[in-house]
């Protein structure tokens, strides 16, 4: 699945990934393939991805919005 | 008439301003090349955002109450005219300070005061009206973290009833030679009825609708101020780059104009030394 990581000042990733691991309001959750569409706000915390071939990487947020649809999941963070 | 020796230091005099203004010109492109990227960057996230809000208060019964969209009496007033640090940029900032003063003039027998952003419109502001505030740094580091502090200091004083209502007055850069001047309610919040609804997918809430539309707005206002001053800075460098170029231009005219005036006179000095000379020579003659 794709996906997009942007904040206000630049696009931080973008690109295809096995899973991503979000910080959500009500507790971490981890985003899978195919998953049904969500929106869901974010906190202050760490976002993780595992890439495809196995790699992980992580980026730092101060909160945000996440919004997932048809595979493709796109990150508002702060 | 000019002597010959006036004419010469007035061409080099103009001849160094062409040097500055044009290397202005190079400065403001290059830095209007890198306001340009950052409005082309944050433009994404800004549409994103309002997407996905529009998405929820489409489907969210009744409206959220939202701090942020109430309605109150307008007695209190706050215009927040973007300005820019410098002068130099043609009409740039004058034609911001008229809408001002027009907006004001709407809201006579109101109480007004003005958040002054940039210098020049600090400069302008104080002692002609109430200024609320003003910050002249904004532009020295301009990102979103600098400016979602400011925009939350709007809003609390929204919030705490300071005033009824916000406006936004700046440049919205349309390219590098054109600015339009645009004139905004920031808050409350205007509701946009005519936003074309997609919904087409059934999504999950986490937490939900409510809390995530009283979660993004705020946020959408930050991102709404910061595009305000995004497009403000890359106005000014576009609307400089332009005045700097025609100053060049203008230089260039006058240069070459003083030049002729100088050969002509040089011509006309030679002239008469010429005529000098026959004429003493004729007289040893006789």
């Amino acid at each position: 699945m794709l996906v997009e990581i942007i904040t206000p000042d630049a696009k931080l990733f973008e690109g295809e990934v096995s899973s991503i691991k979000l910080p959500g309001t009500n507790g971490g959750f981890e985003i899978l393939n195919d998953h049904a569409p969500i929106i869901s706000t974010l906190t202050a915390g760490e976002i993780s991805i595992v890439l495809d071939k196995g790699q992980k990487e992580s980026f730092e947020i101060h909160g945000g919005v996440i919004e997932m649809q048809n595979n493709k999941i796109i990150v508002l963070a702060d | 008439m000019a002597n010959l020796k006036e004419i010469r230091t007035r061409i080099t005099s103009v001849a160094s301003t062409m040097q500055i203004t044009s290397a202005m010109k190079m400065v403001s492109a290059a830095k209007l090349k890198r306001a340009q990227d950052a409005i082309t960057q944050m433009r994404p996230y800004a549409e994103k955002l309002r997407e996905i809000l529009v998405n929820i208060s489409s489907t969210l019964e009744g409206s959220a109450e939202g701090v942020y969209s109430q309605e109150r009496e307008t007695k209190k007033v706050l215009i927040v005219a973007i300005a820019s640090n410098r002068g130099l940029c043609g009409a740039f900032n004058a034609n911001i300070f008229k809408a001002a003063e027009k907006r004001i003039k709407e809201y006579a027998g109101k109480e007004v005061q003005v958040y002054a952003i940039g210098k020049r419109s600090a400069d302008y502001f104080t002692g002609k009206h109430t200024v609320f505030n003003s910050n002249a740094e904004i532009f020295n580091d301009l990102n979103y973290e600098h400016v979602a502090v400011m925009a939350q200091e709007v809003m609390d004083a929204f919030v705490e009833g300071q005033f009824d209502k916000v406006d936004i007055i700046y440049n919205e850069f349309k390219n590098a030679a054109t600015q339009e001047v645009i004139t905004q309610q920031f808050i409350p919040v205007v509701a946009d009825e005519n936003e074309a609804v997609n919904v087409n997918a059934d999504y999950i809430f986490e937490p939900s609708k409510t809390s995530i539309v009283v979660d993004l707005i705020p946020k959408s206002l930050k991102i709404q101020f910061y595009k305000s001053l995004l497009d403000s800075h890359a106005s000014e460098h576009g609307a400089r780059m332009t005045a700097m170029h025609k100053a060049t231009d203008n230089a260039q005219e006058l240069k070459a104009e003083l030049k002729l005036t100088y050969n002509r006179q040089r011509q006309a000095a030679i002239t008469n030394e010429i005529l000098e000379i026959v004429g003493g020579a004729e007289a040893l003659k006789q």
